[in-house]
């Protein structure tokens, strides 16, 4: 089956180990740029892994794949509220951070075994977001947006 | 990198048409060969590998390796930093004055 995968880099201005917190163990830096949104796991390879709304809902869960804090981080990751999403099965998400002068790069990779994918198109409208308002919030202390859809769309 | 150089690169990136329909040839079909992104241009290799270079340094394009073959990738990040610093932050005075006359005008009627 074809692969529908999508591609996120960005350059930020902190150190490795800073944004490994604010993609890990930080859930409440991570509420301010996740729109509210965090995730819980221990961060080690086979540990499992979910996100939940501000609610508390589980909107995606799953497993640690493989971690090397901090460069590189591999989720399978299966959505849950939508039925329409949740049915065509687990993604896997990898993030990988790797310094450049002073700032890191980082890229993140979400891939999911099939072609089209409603899912990938789901998380494609949300990723840049979410990396966009992390790097306002991680370089100059504040998050851009702090309602994902500003207009009701 | 600083932002302004950064937003230098982004923006001349973005410039050129030749190089804005890359991005539209990816927006269709993500993750594209050279060969494939050369079949619907007409233009050198050599051009098309010049173009493509420029919007990787700008970081509009993501390259990712297939074994040998290198596949490019949109990547919309920093279209999503020119909304937030370029076009939000204009739009919102906007709306406002919009929202004000509205108000304005319906309480006139009233």
């Amino acid at each position: 089956m074809a692969k529908s995968t999508f591609v996120y880099v960005t350059y930020i201005r902190t150190t490795q180990e800073r944004l490994w917190r604010a993609l890990t163990e930080d859930a409440e830096f991570m509420k301010q740029y996740w729109f509210g949104v965090h995730c819980q796991s221990e961060w080690k390879t086979g540990s499992p892994w979910k996100m939940l709304g501000s609610d508390g809902t589980v909107l995606d869960d799953g497993e640690i794949i493989a971690a090397d804090p901090p460069r590189k981080l591999v989720i399978r990751w299966q959505h849950r509220t939508r039925p329409e999403l949740a049915a065509e099965g687990p993604s896997l998400c990898t993030i990988e951070l790797e310094t450049f002068d002073k700032s890191v790069k980082l890229a993140i990779t979400h891939t999911i075994e099939r072609e089209p994918s409603k899912f990938i198109d789901a998380v494609s409208g949300g990723w840049p977001k979410i990396i966009s308002n992390l790097k306002s919030l991680l370089e100059s202390g504040e998050s851009v947006m702090e309602n994902p859809y500003p207009h009701g769309k | 990198m600083t932002d302004q150089h950064e937003s230098d690169l982004l923006f001349k990136a973005l410039a050129d048409p030749t190089r804005r329909t890359l991005l539209d040839l990816l927006h269709v079909n993500d993750g594209q060969t050279l060969n494939q992104l050369c079949e619907n241009l007409d233009m050198t290799r050599q051009g098309v590998t010049q173009h493509l270079a420029v919007l990787e340094q700008a970081n509009l394009v993501a390259p990712l390796w297939r074994g040998r073959e290198k596949l490019h990738f949109l990547n919309p990040v920093p279209l999503q930093e020119i909304y937030d610093r370029w076009i939000a932050k204009f739009e919102k005075p906007r709306l406002k004055a919009i929202s004000d006359l509205k108000k304005k005008l319906e309480k006139d009627n009233g």
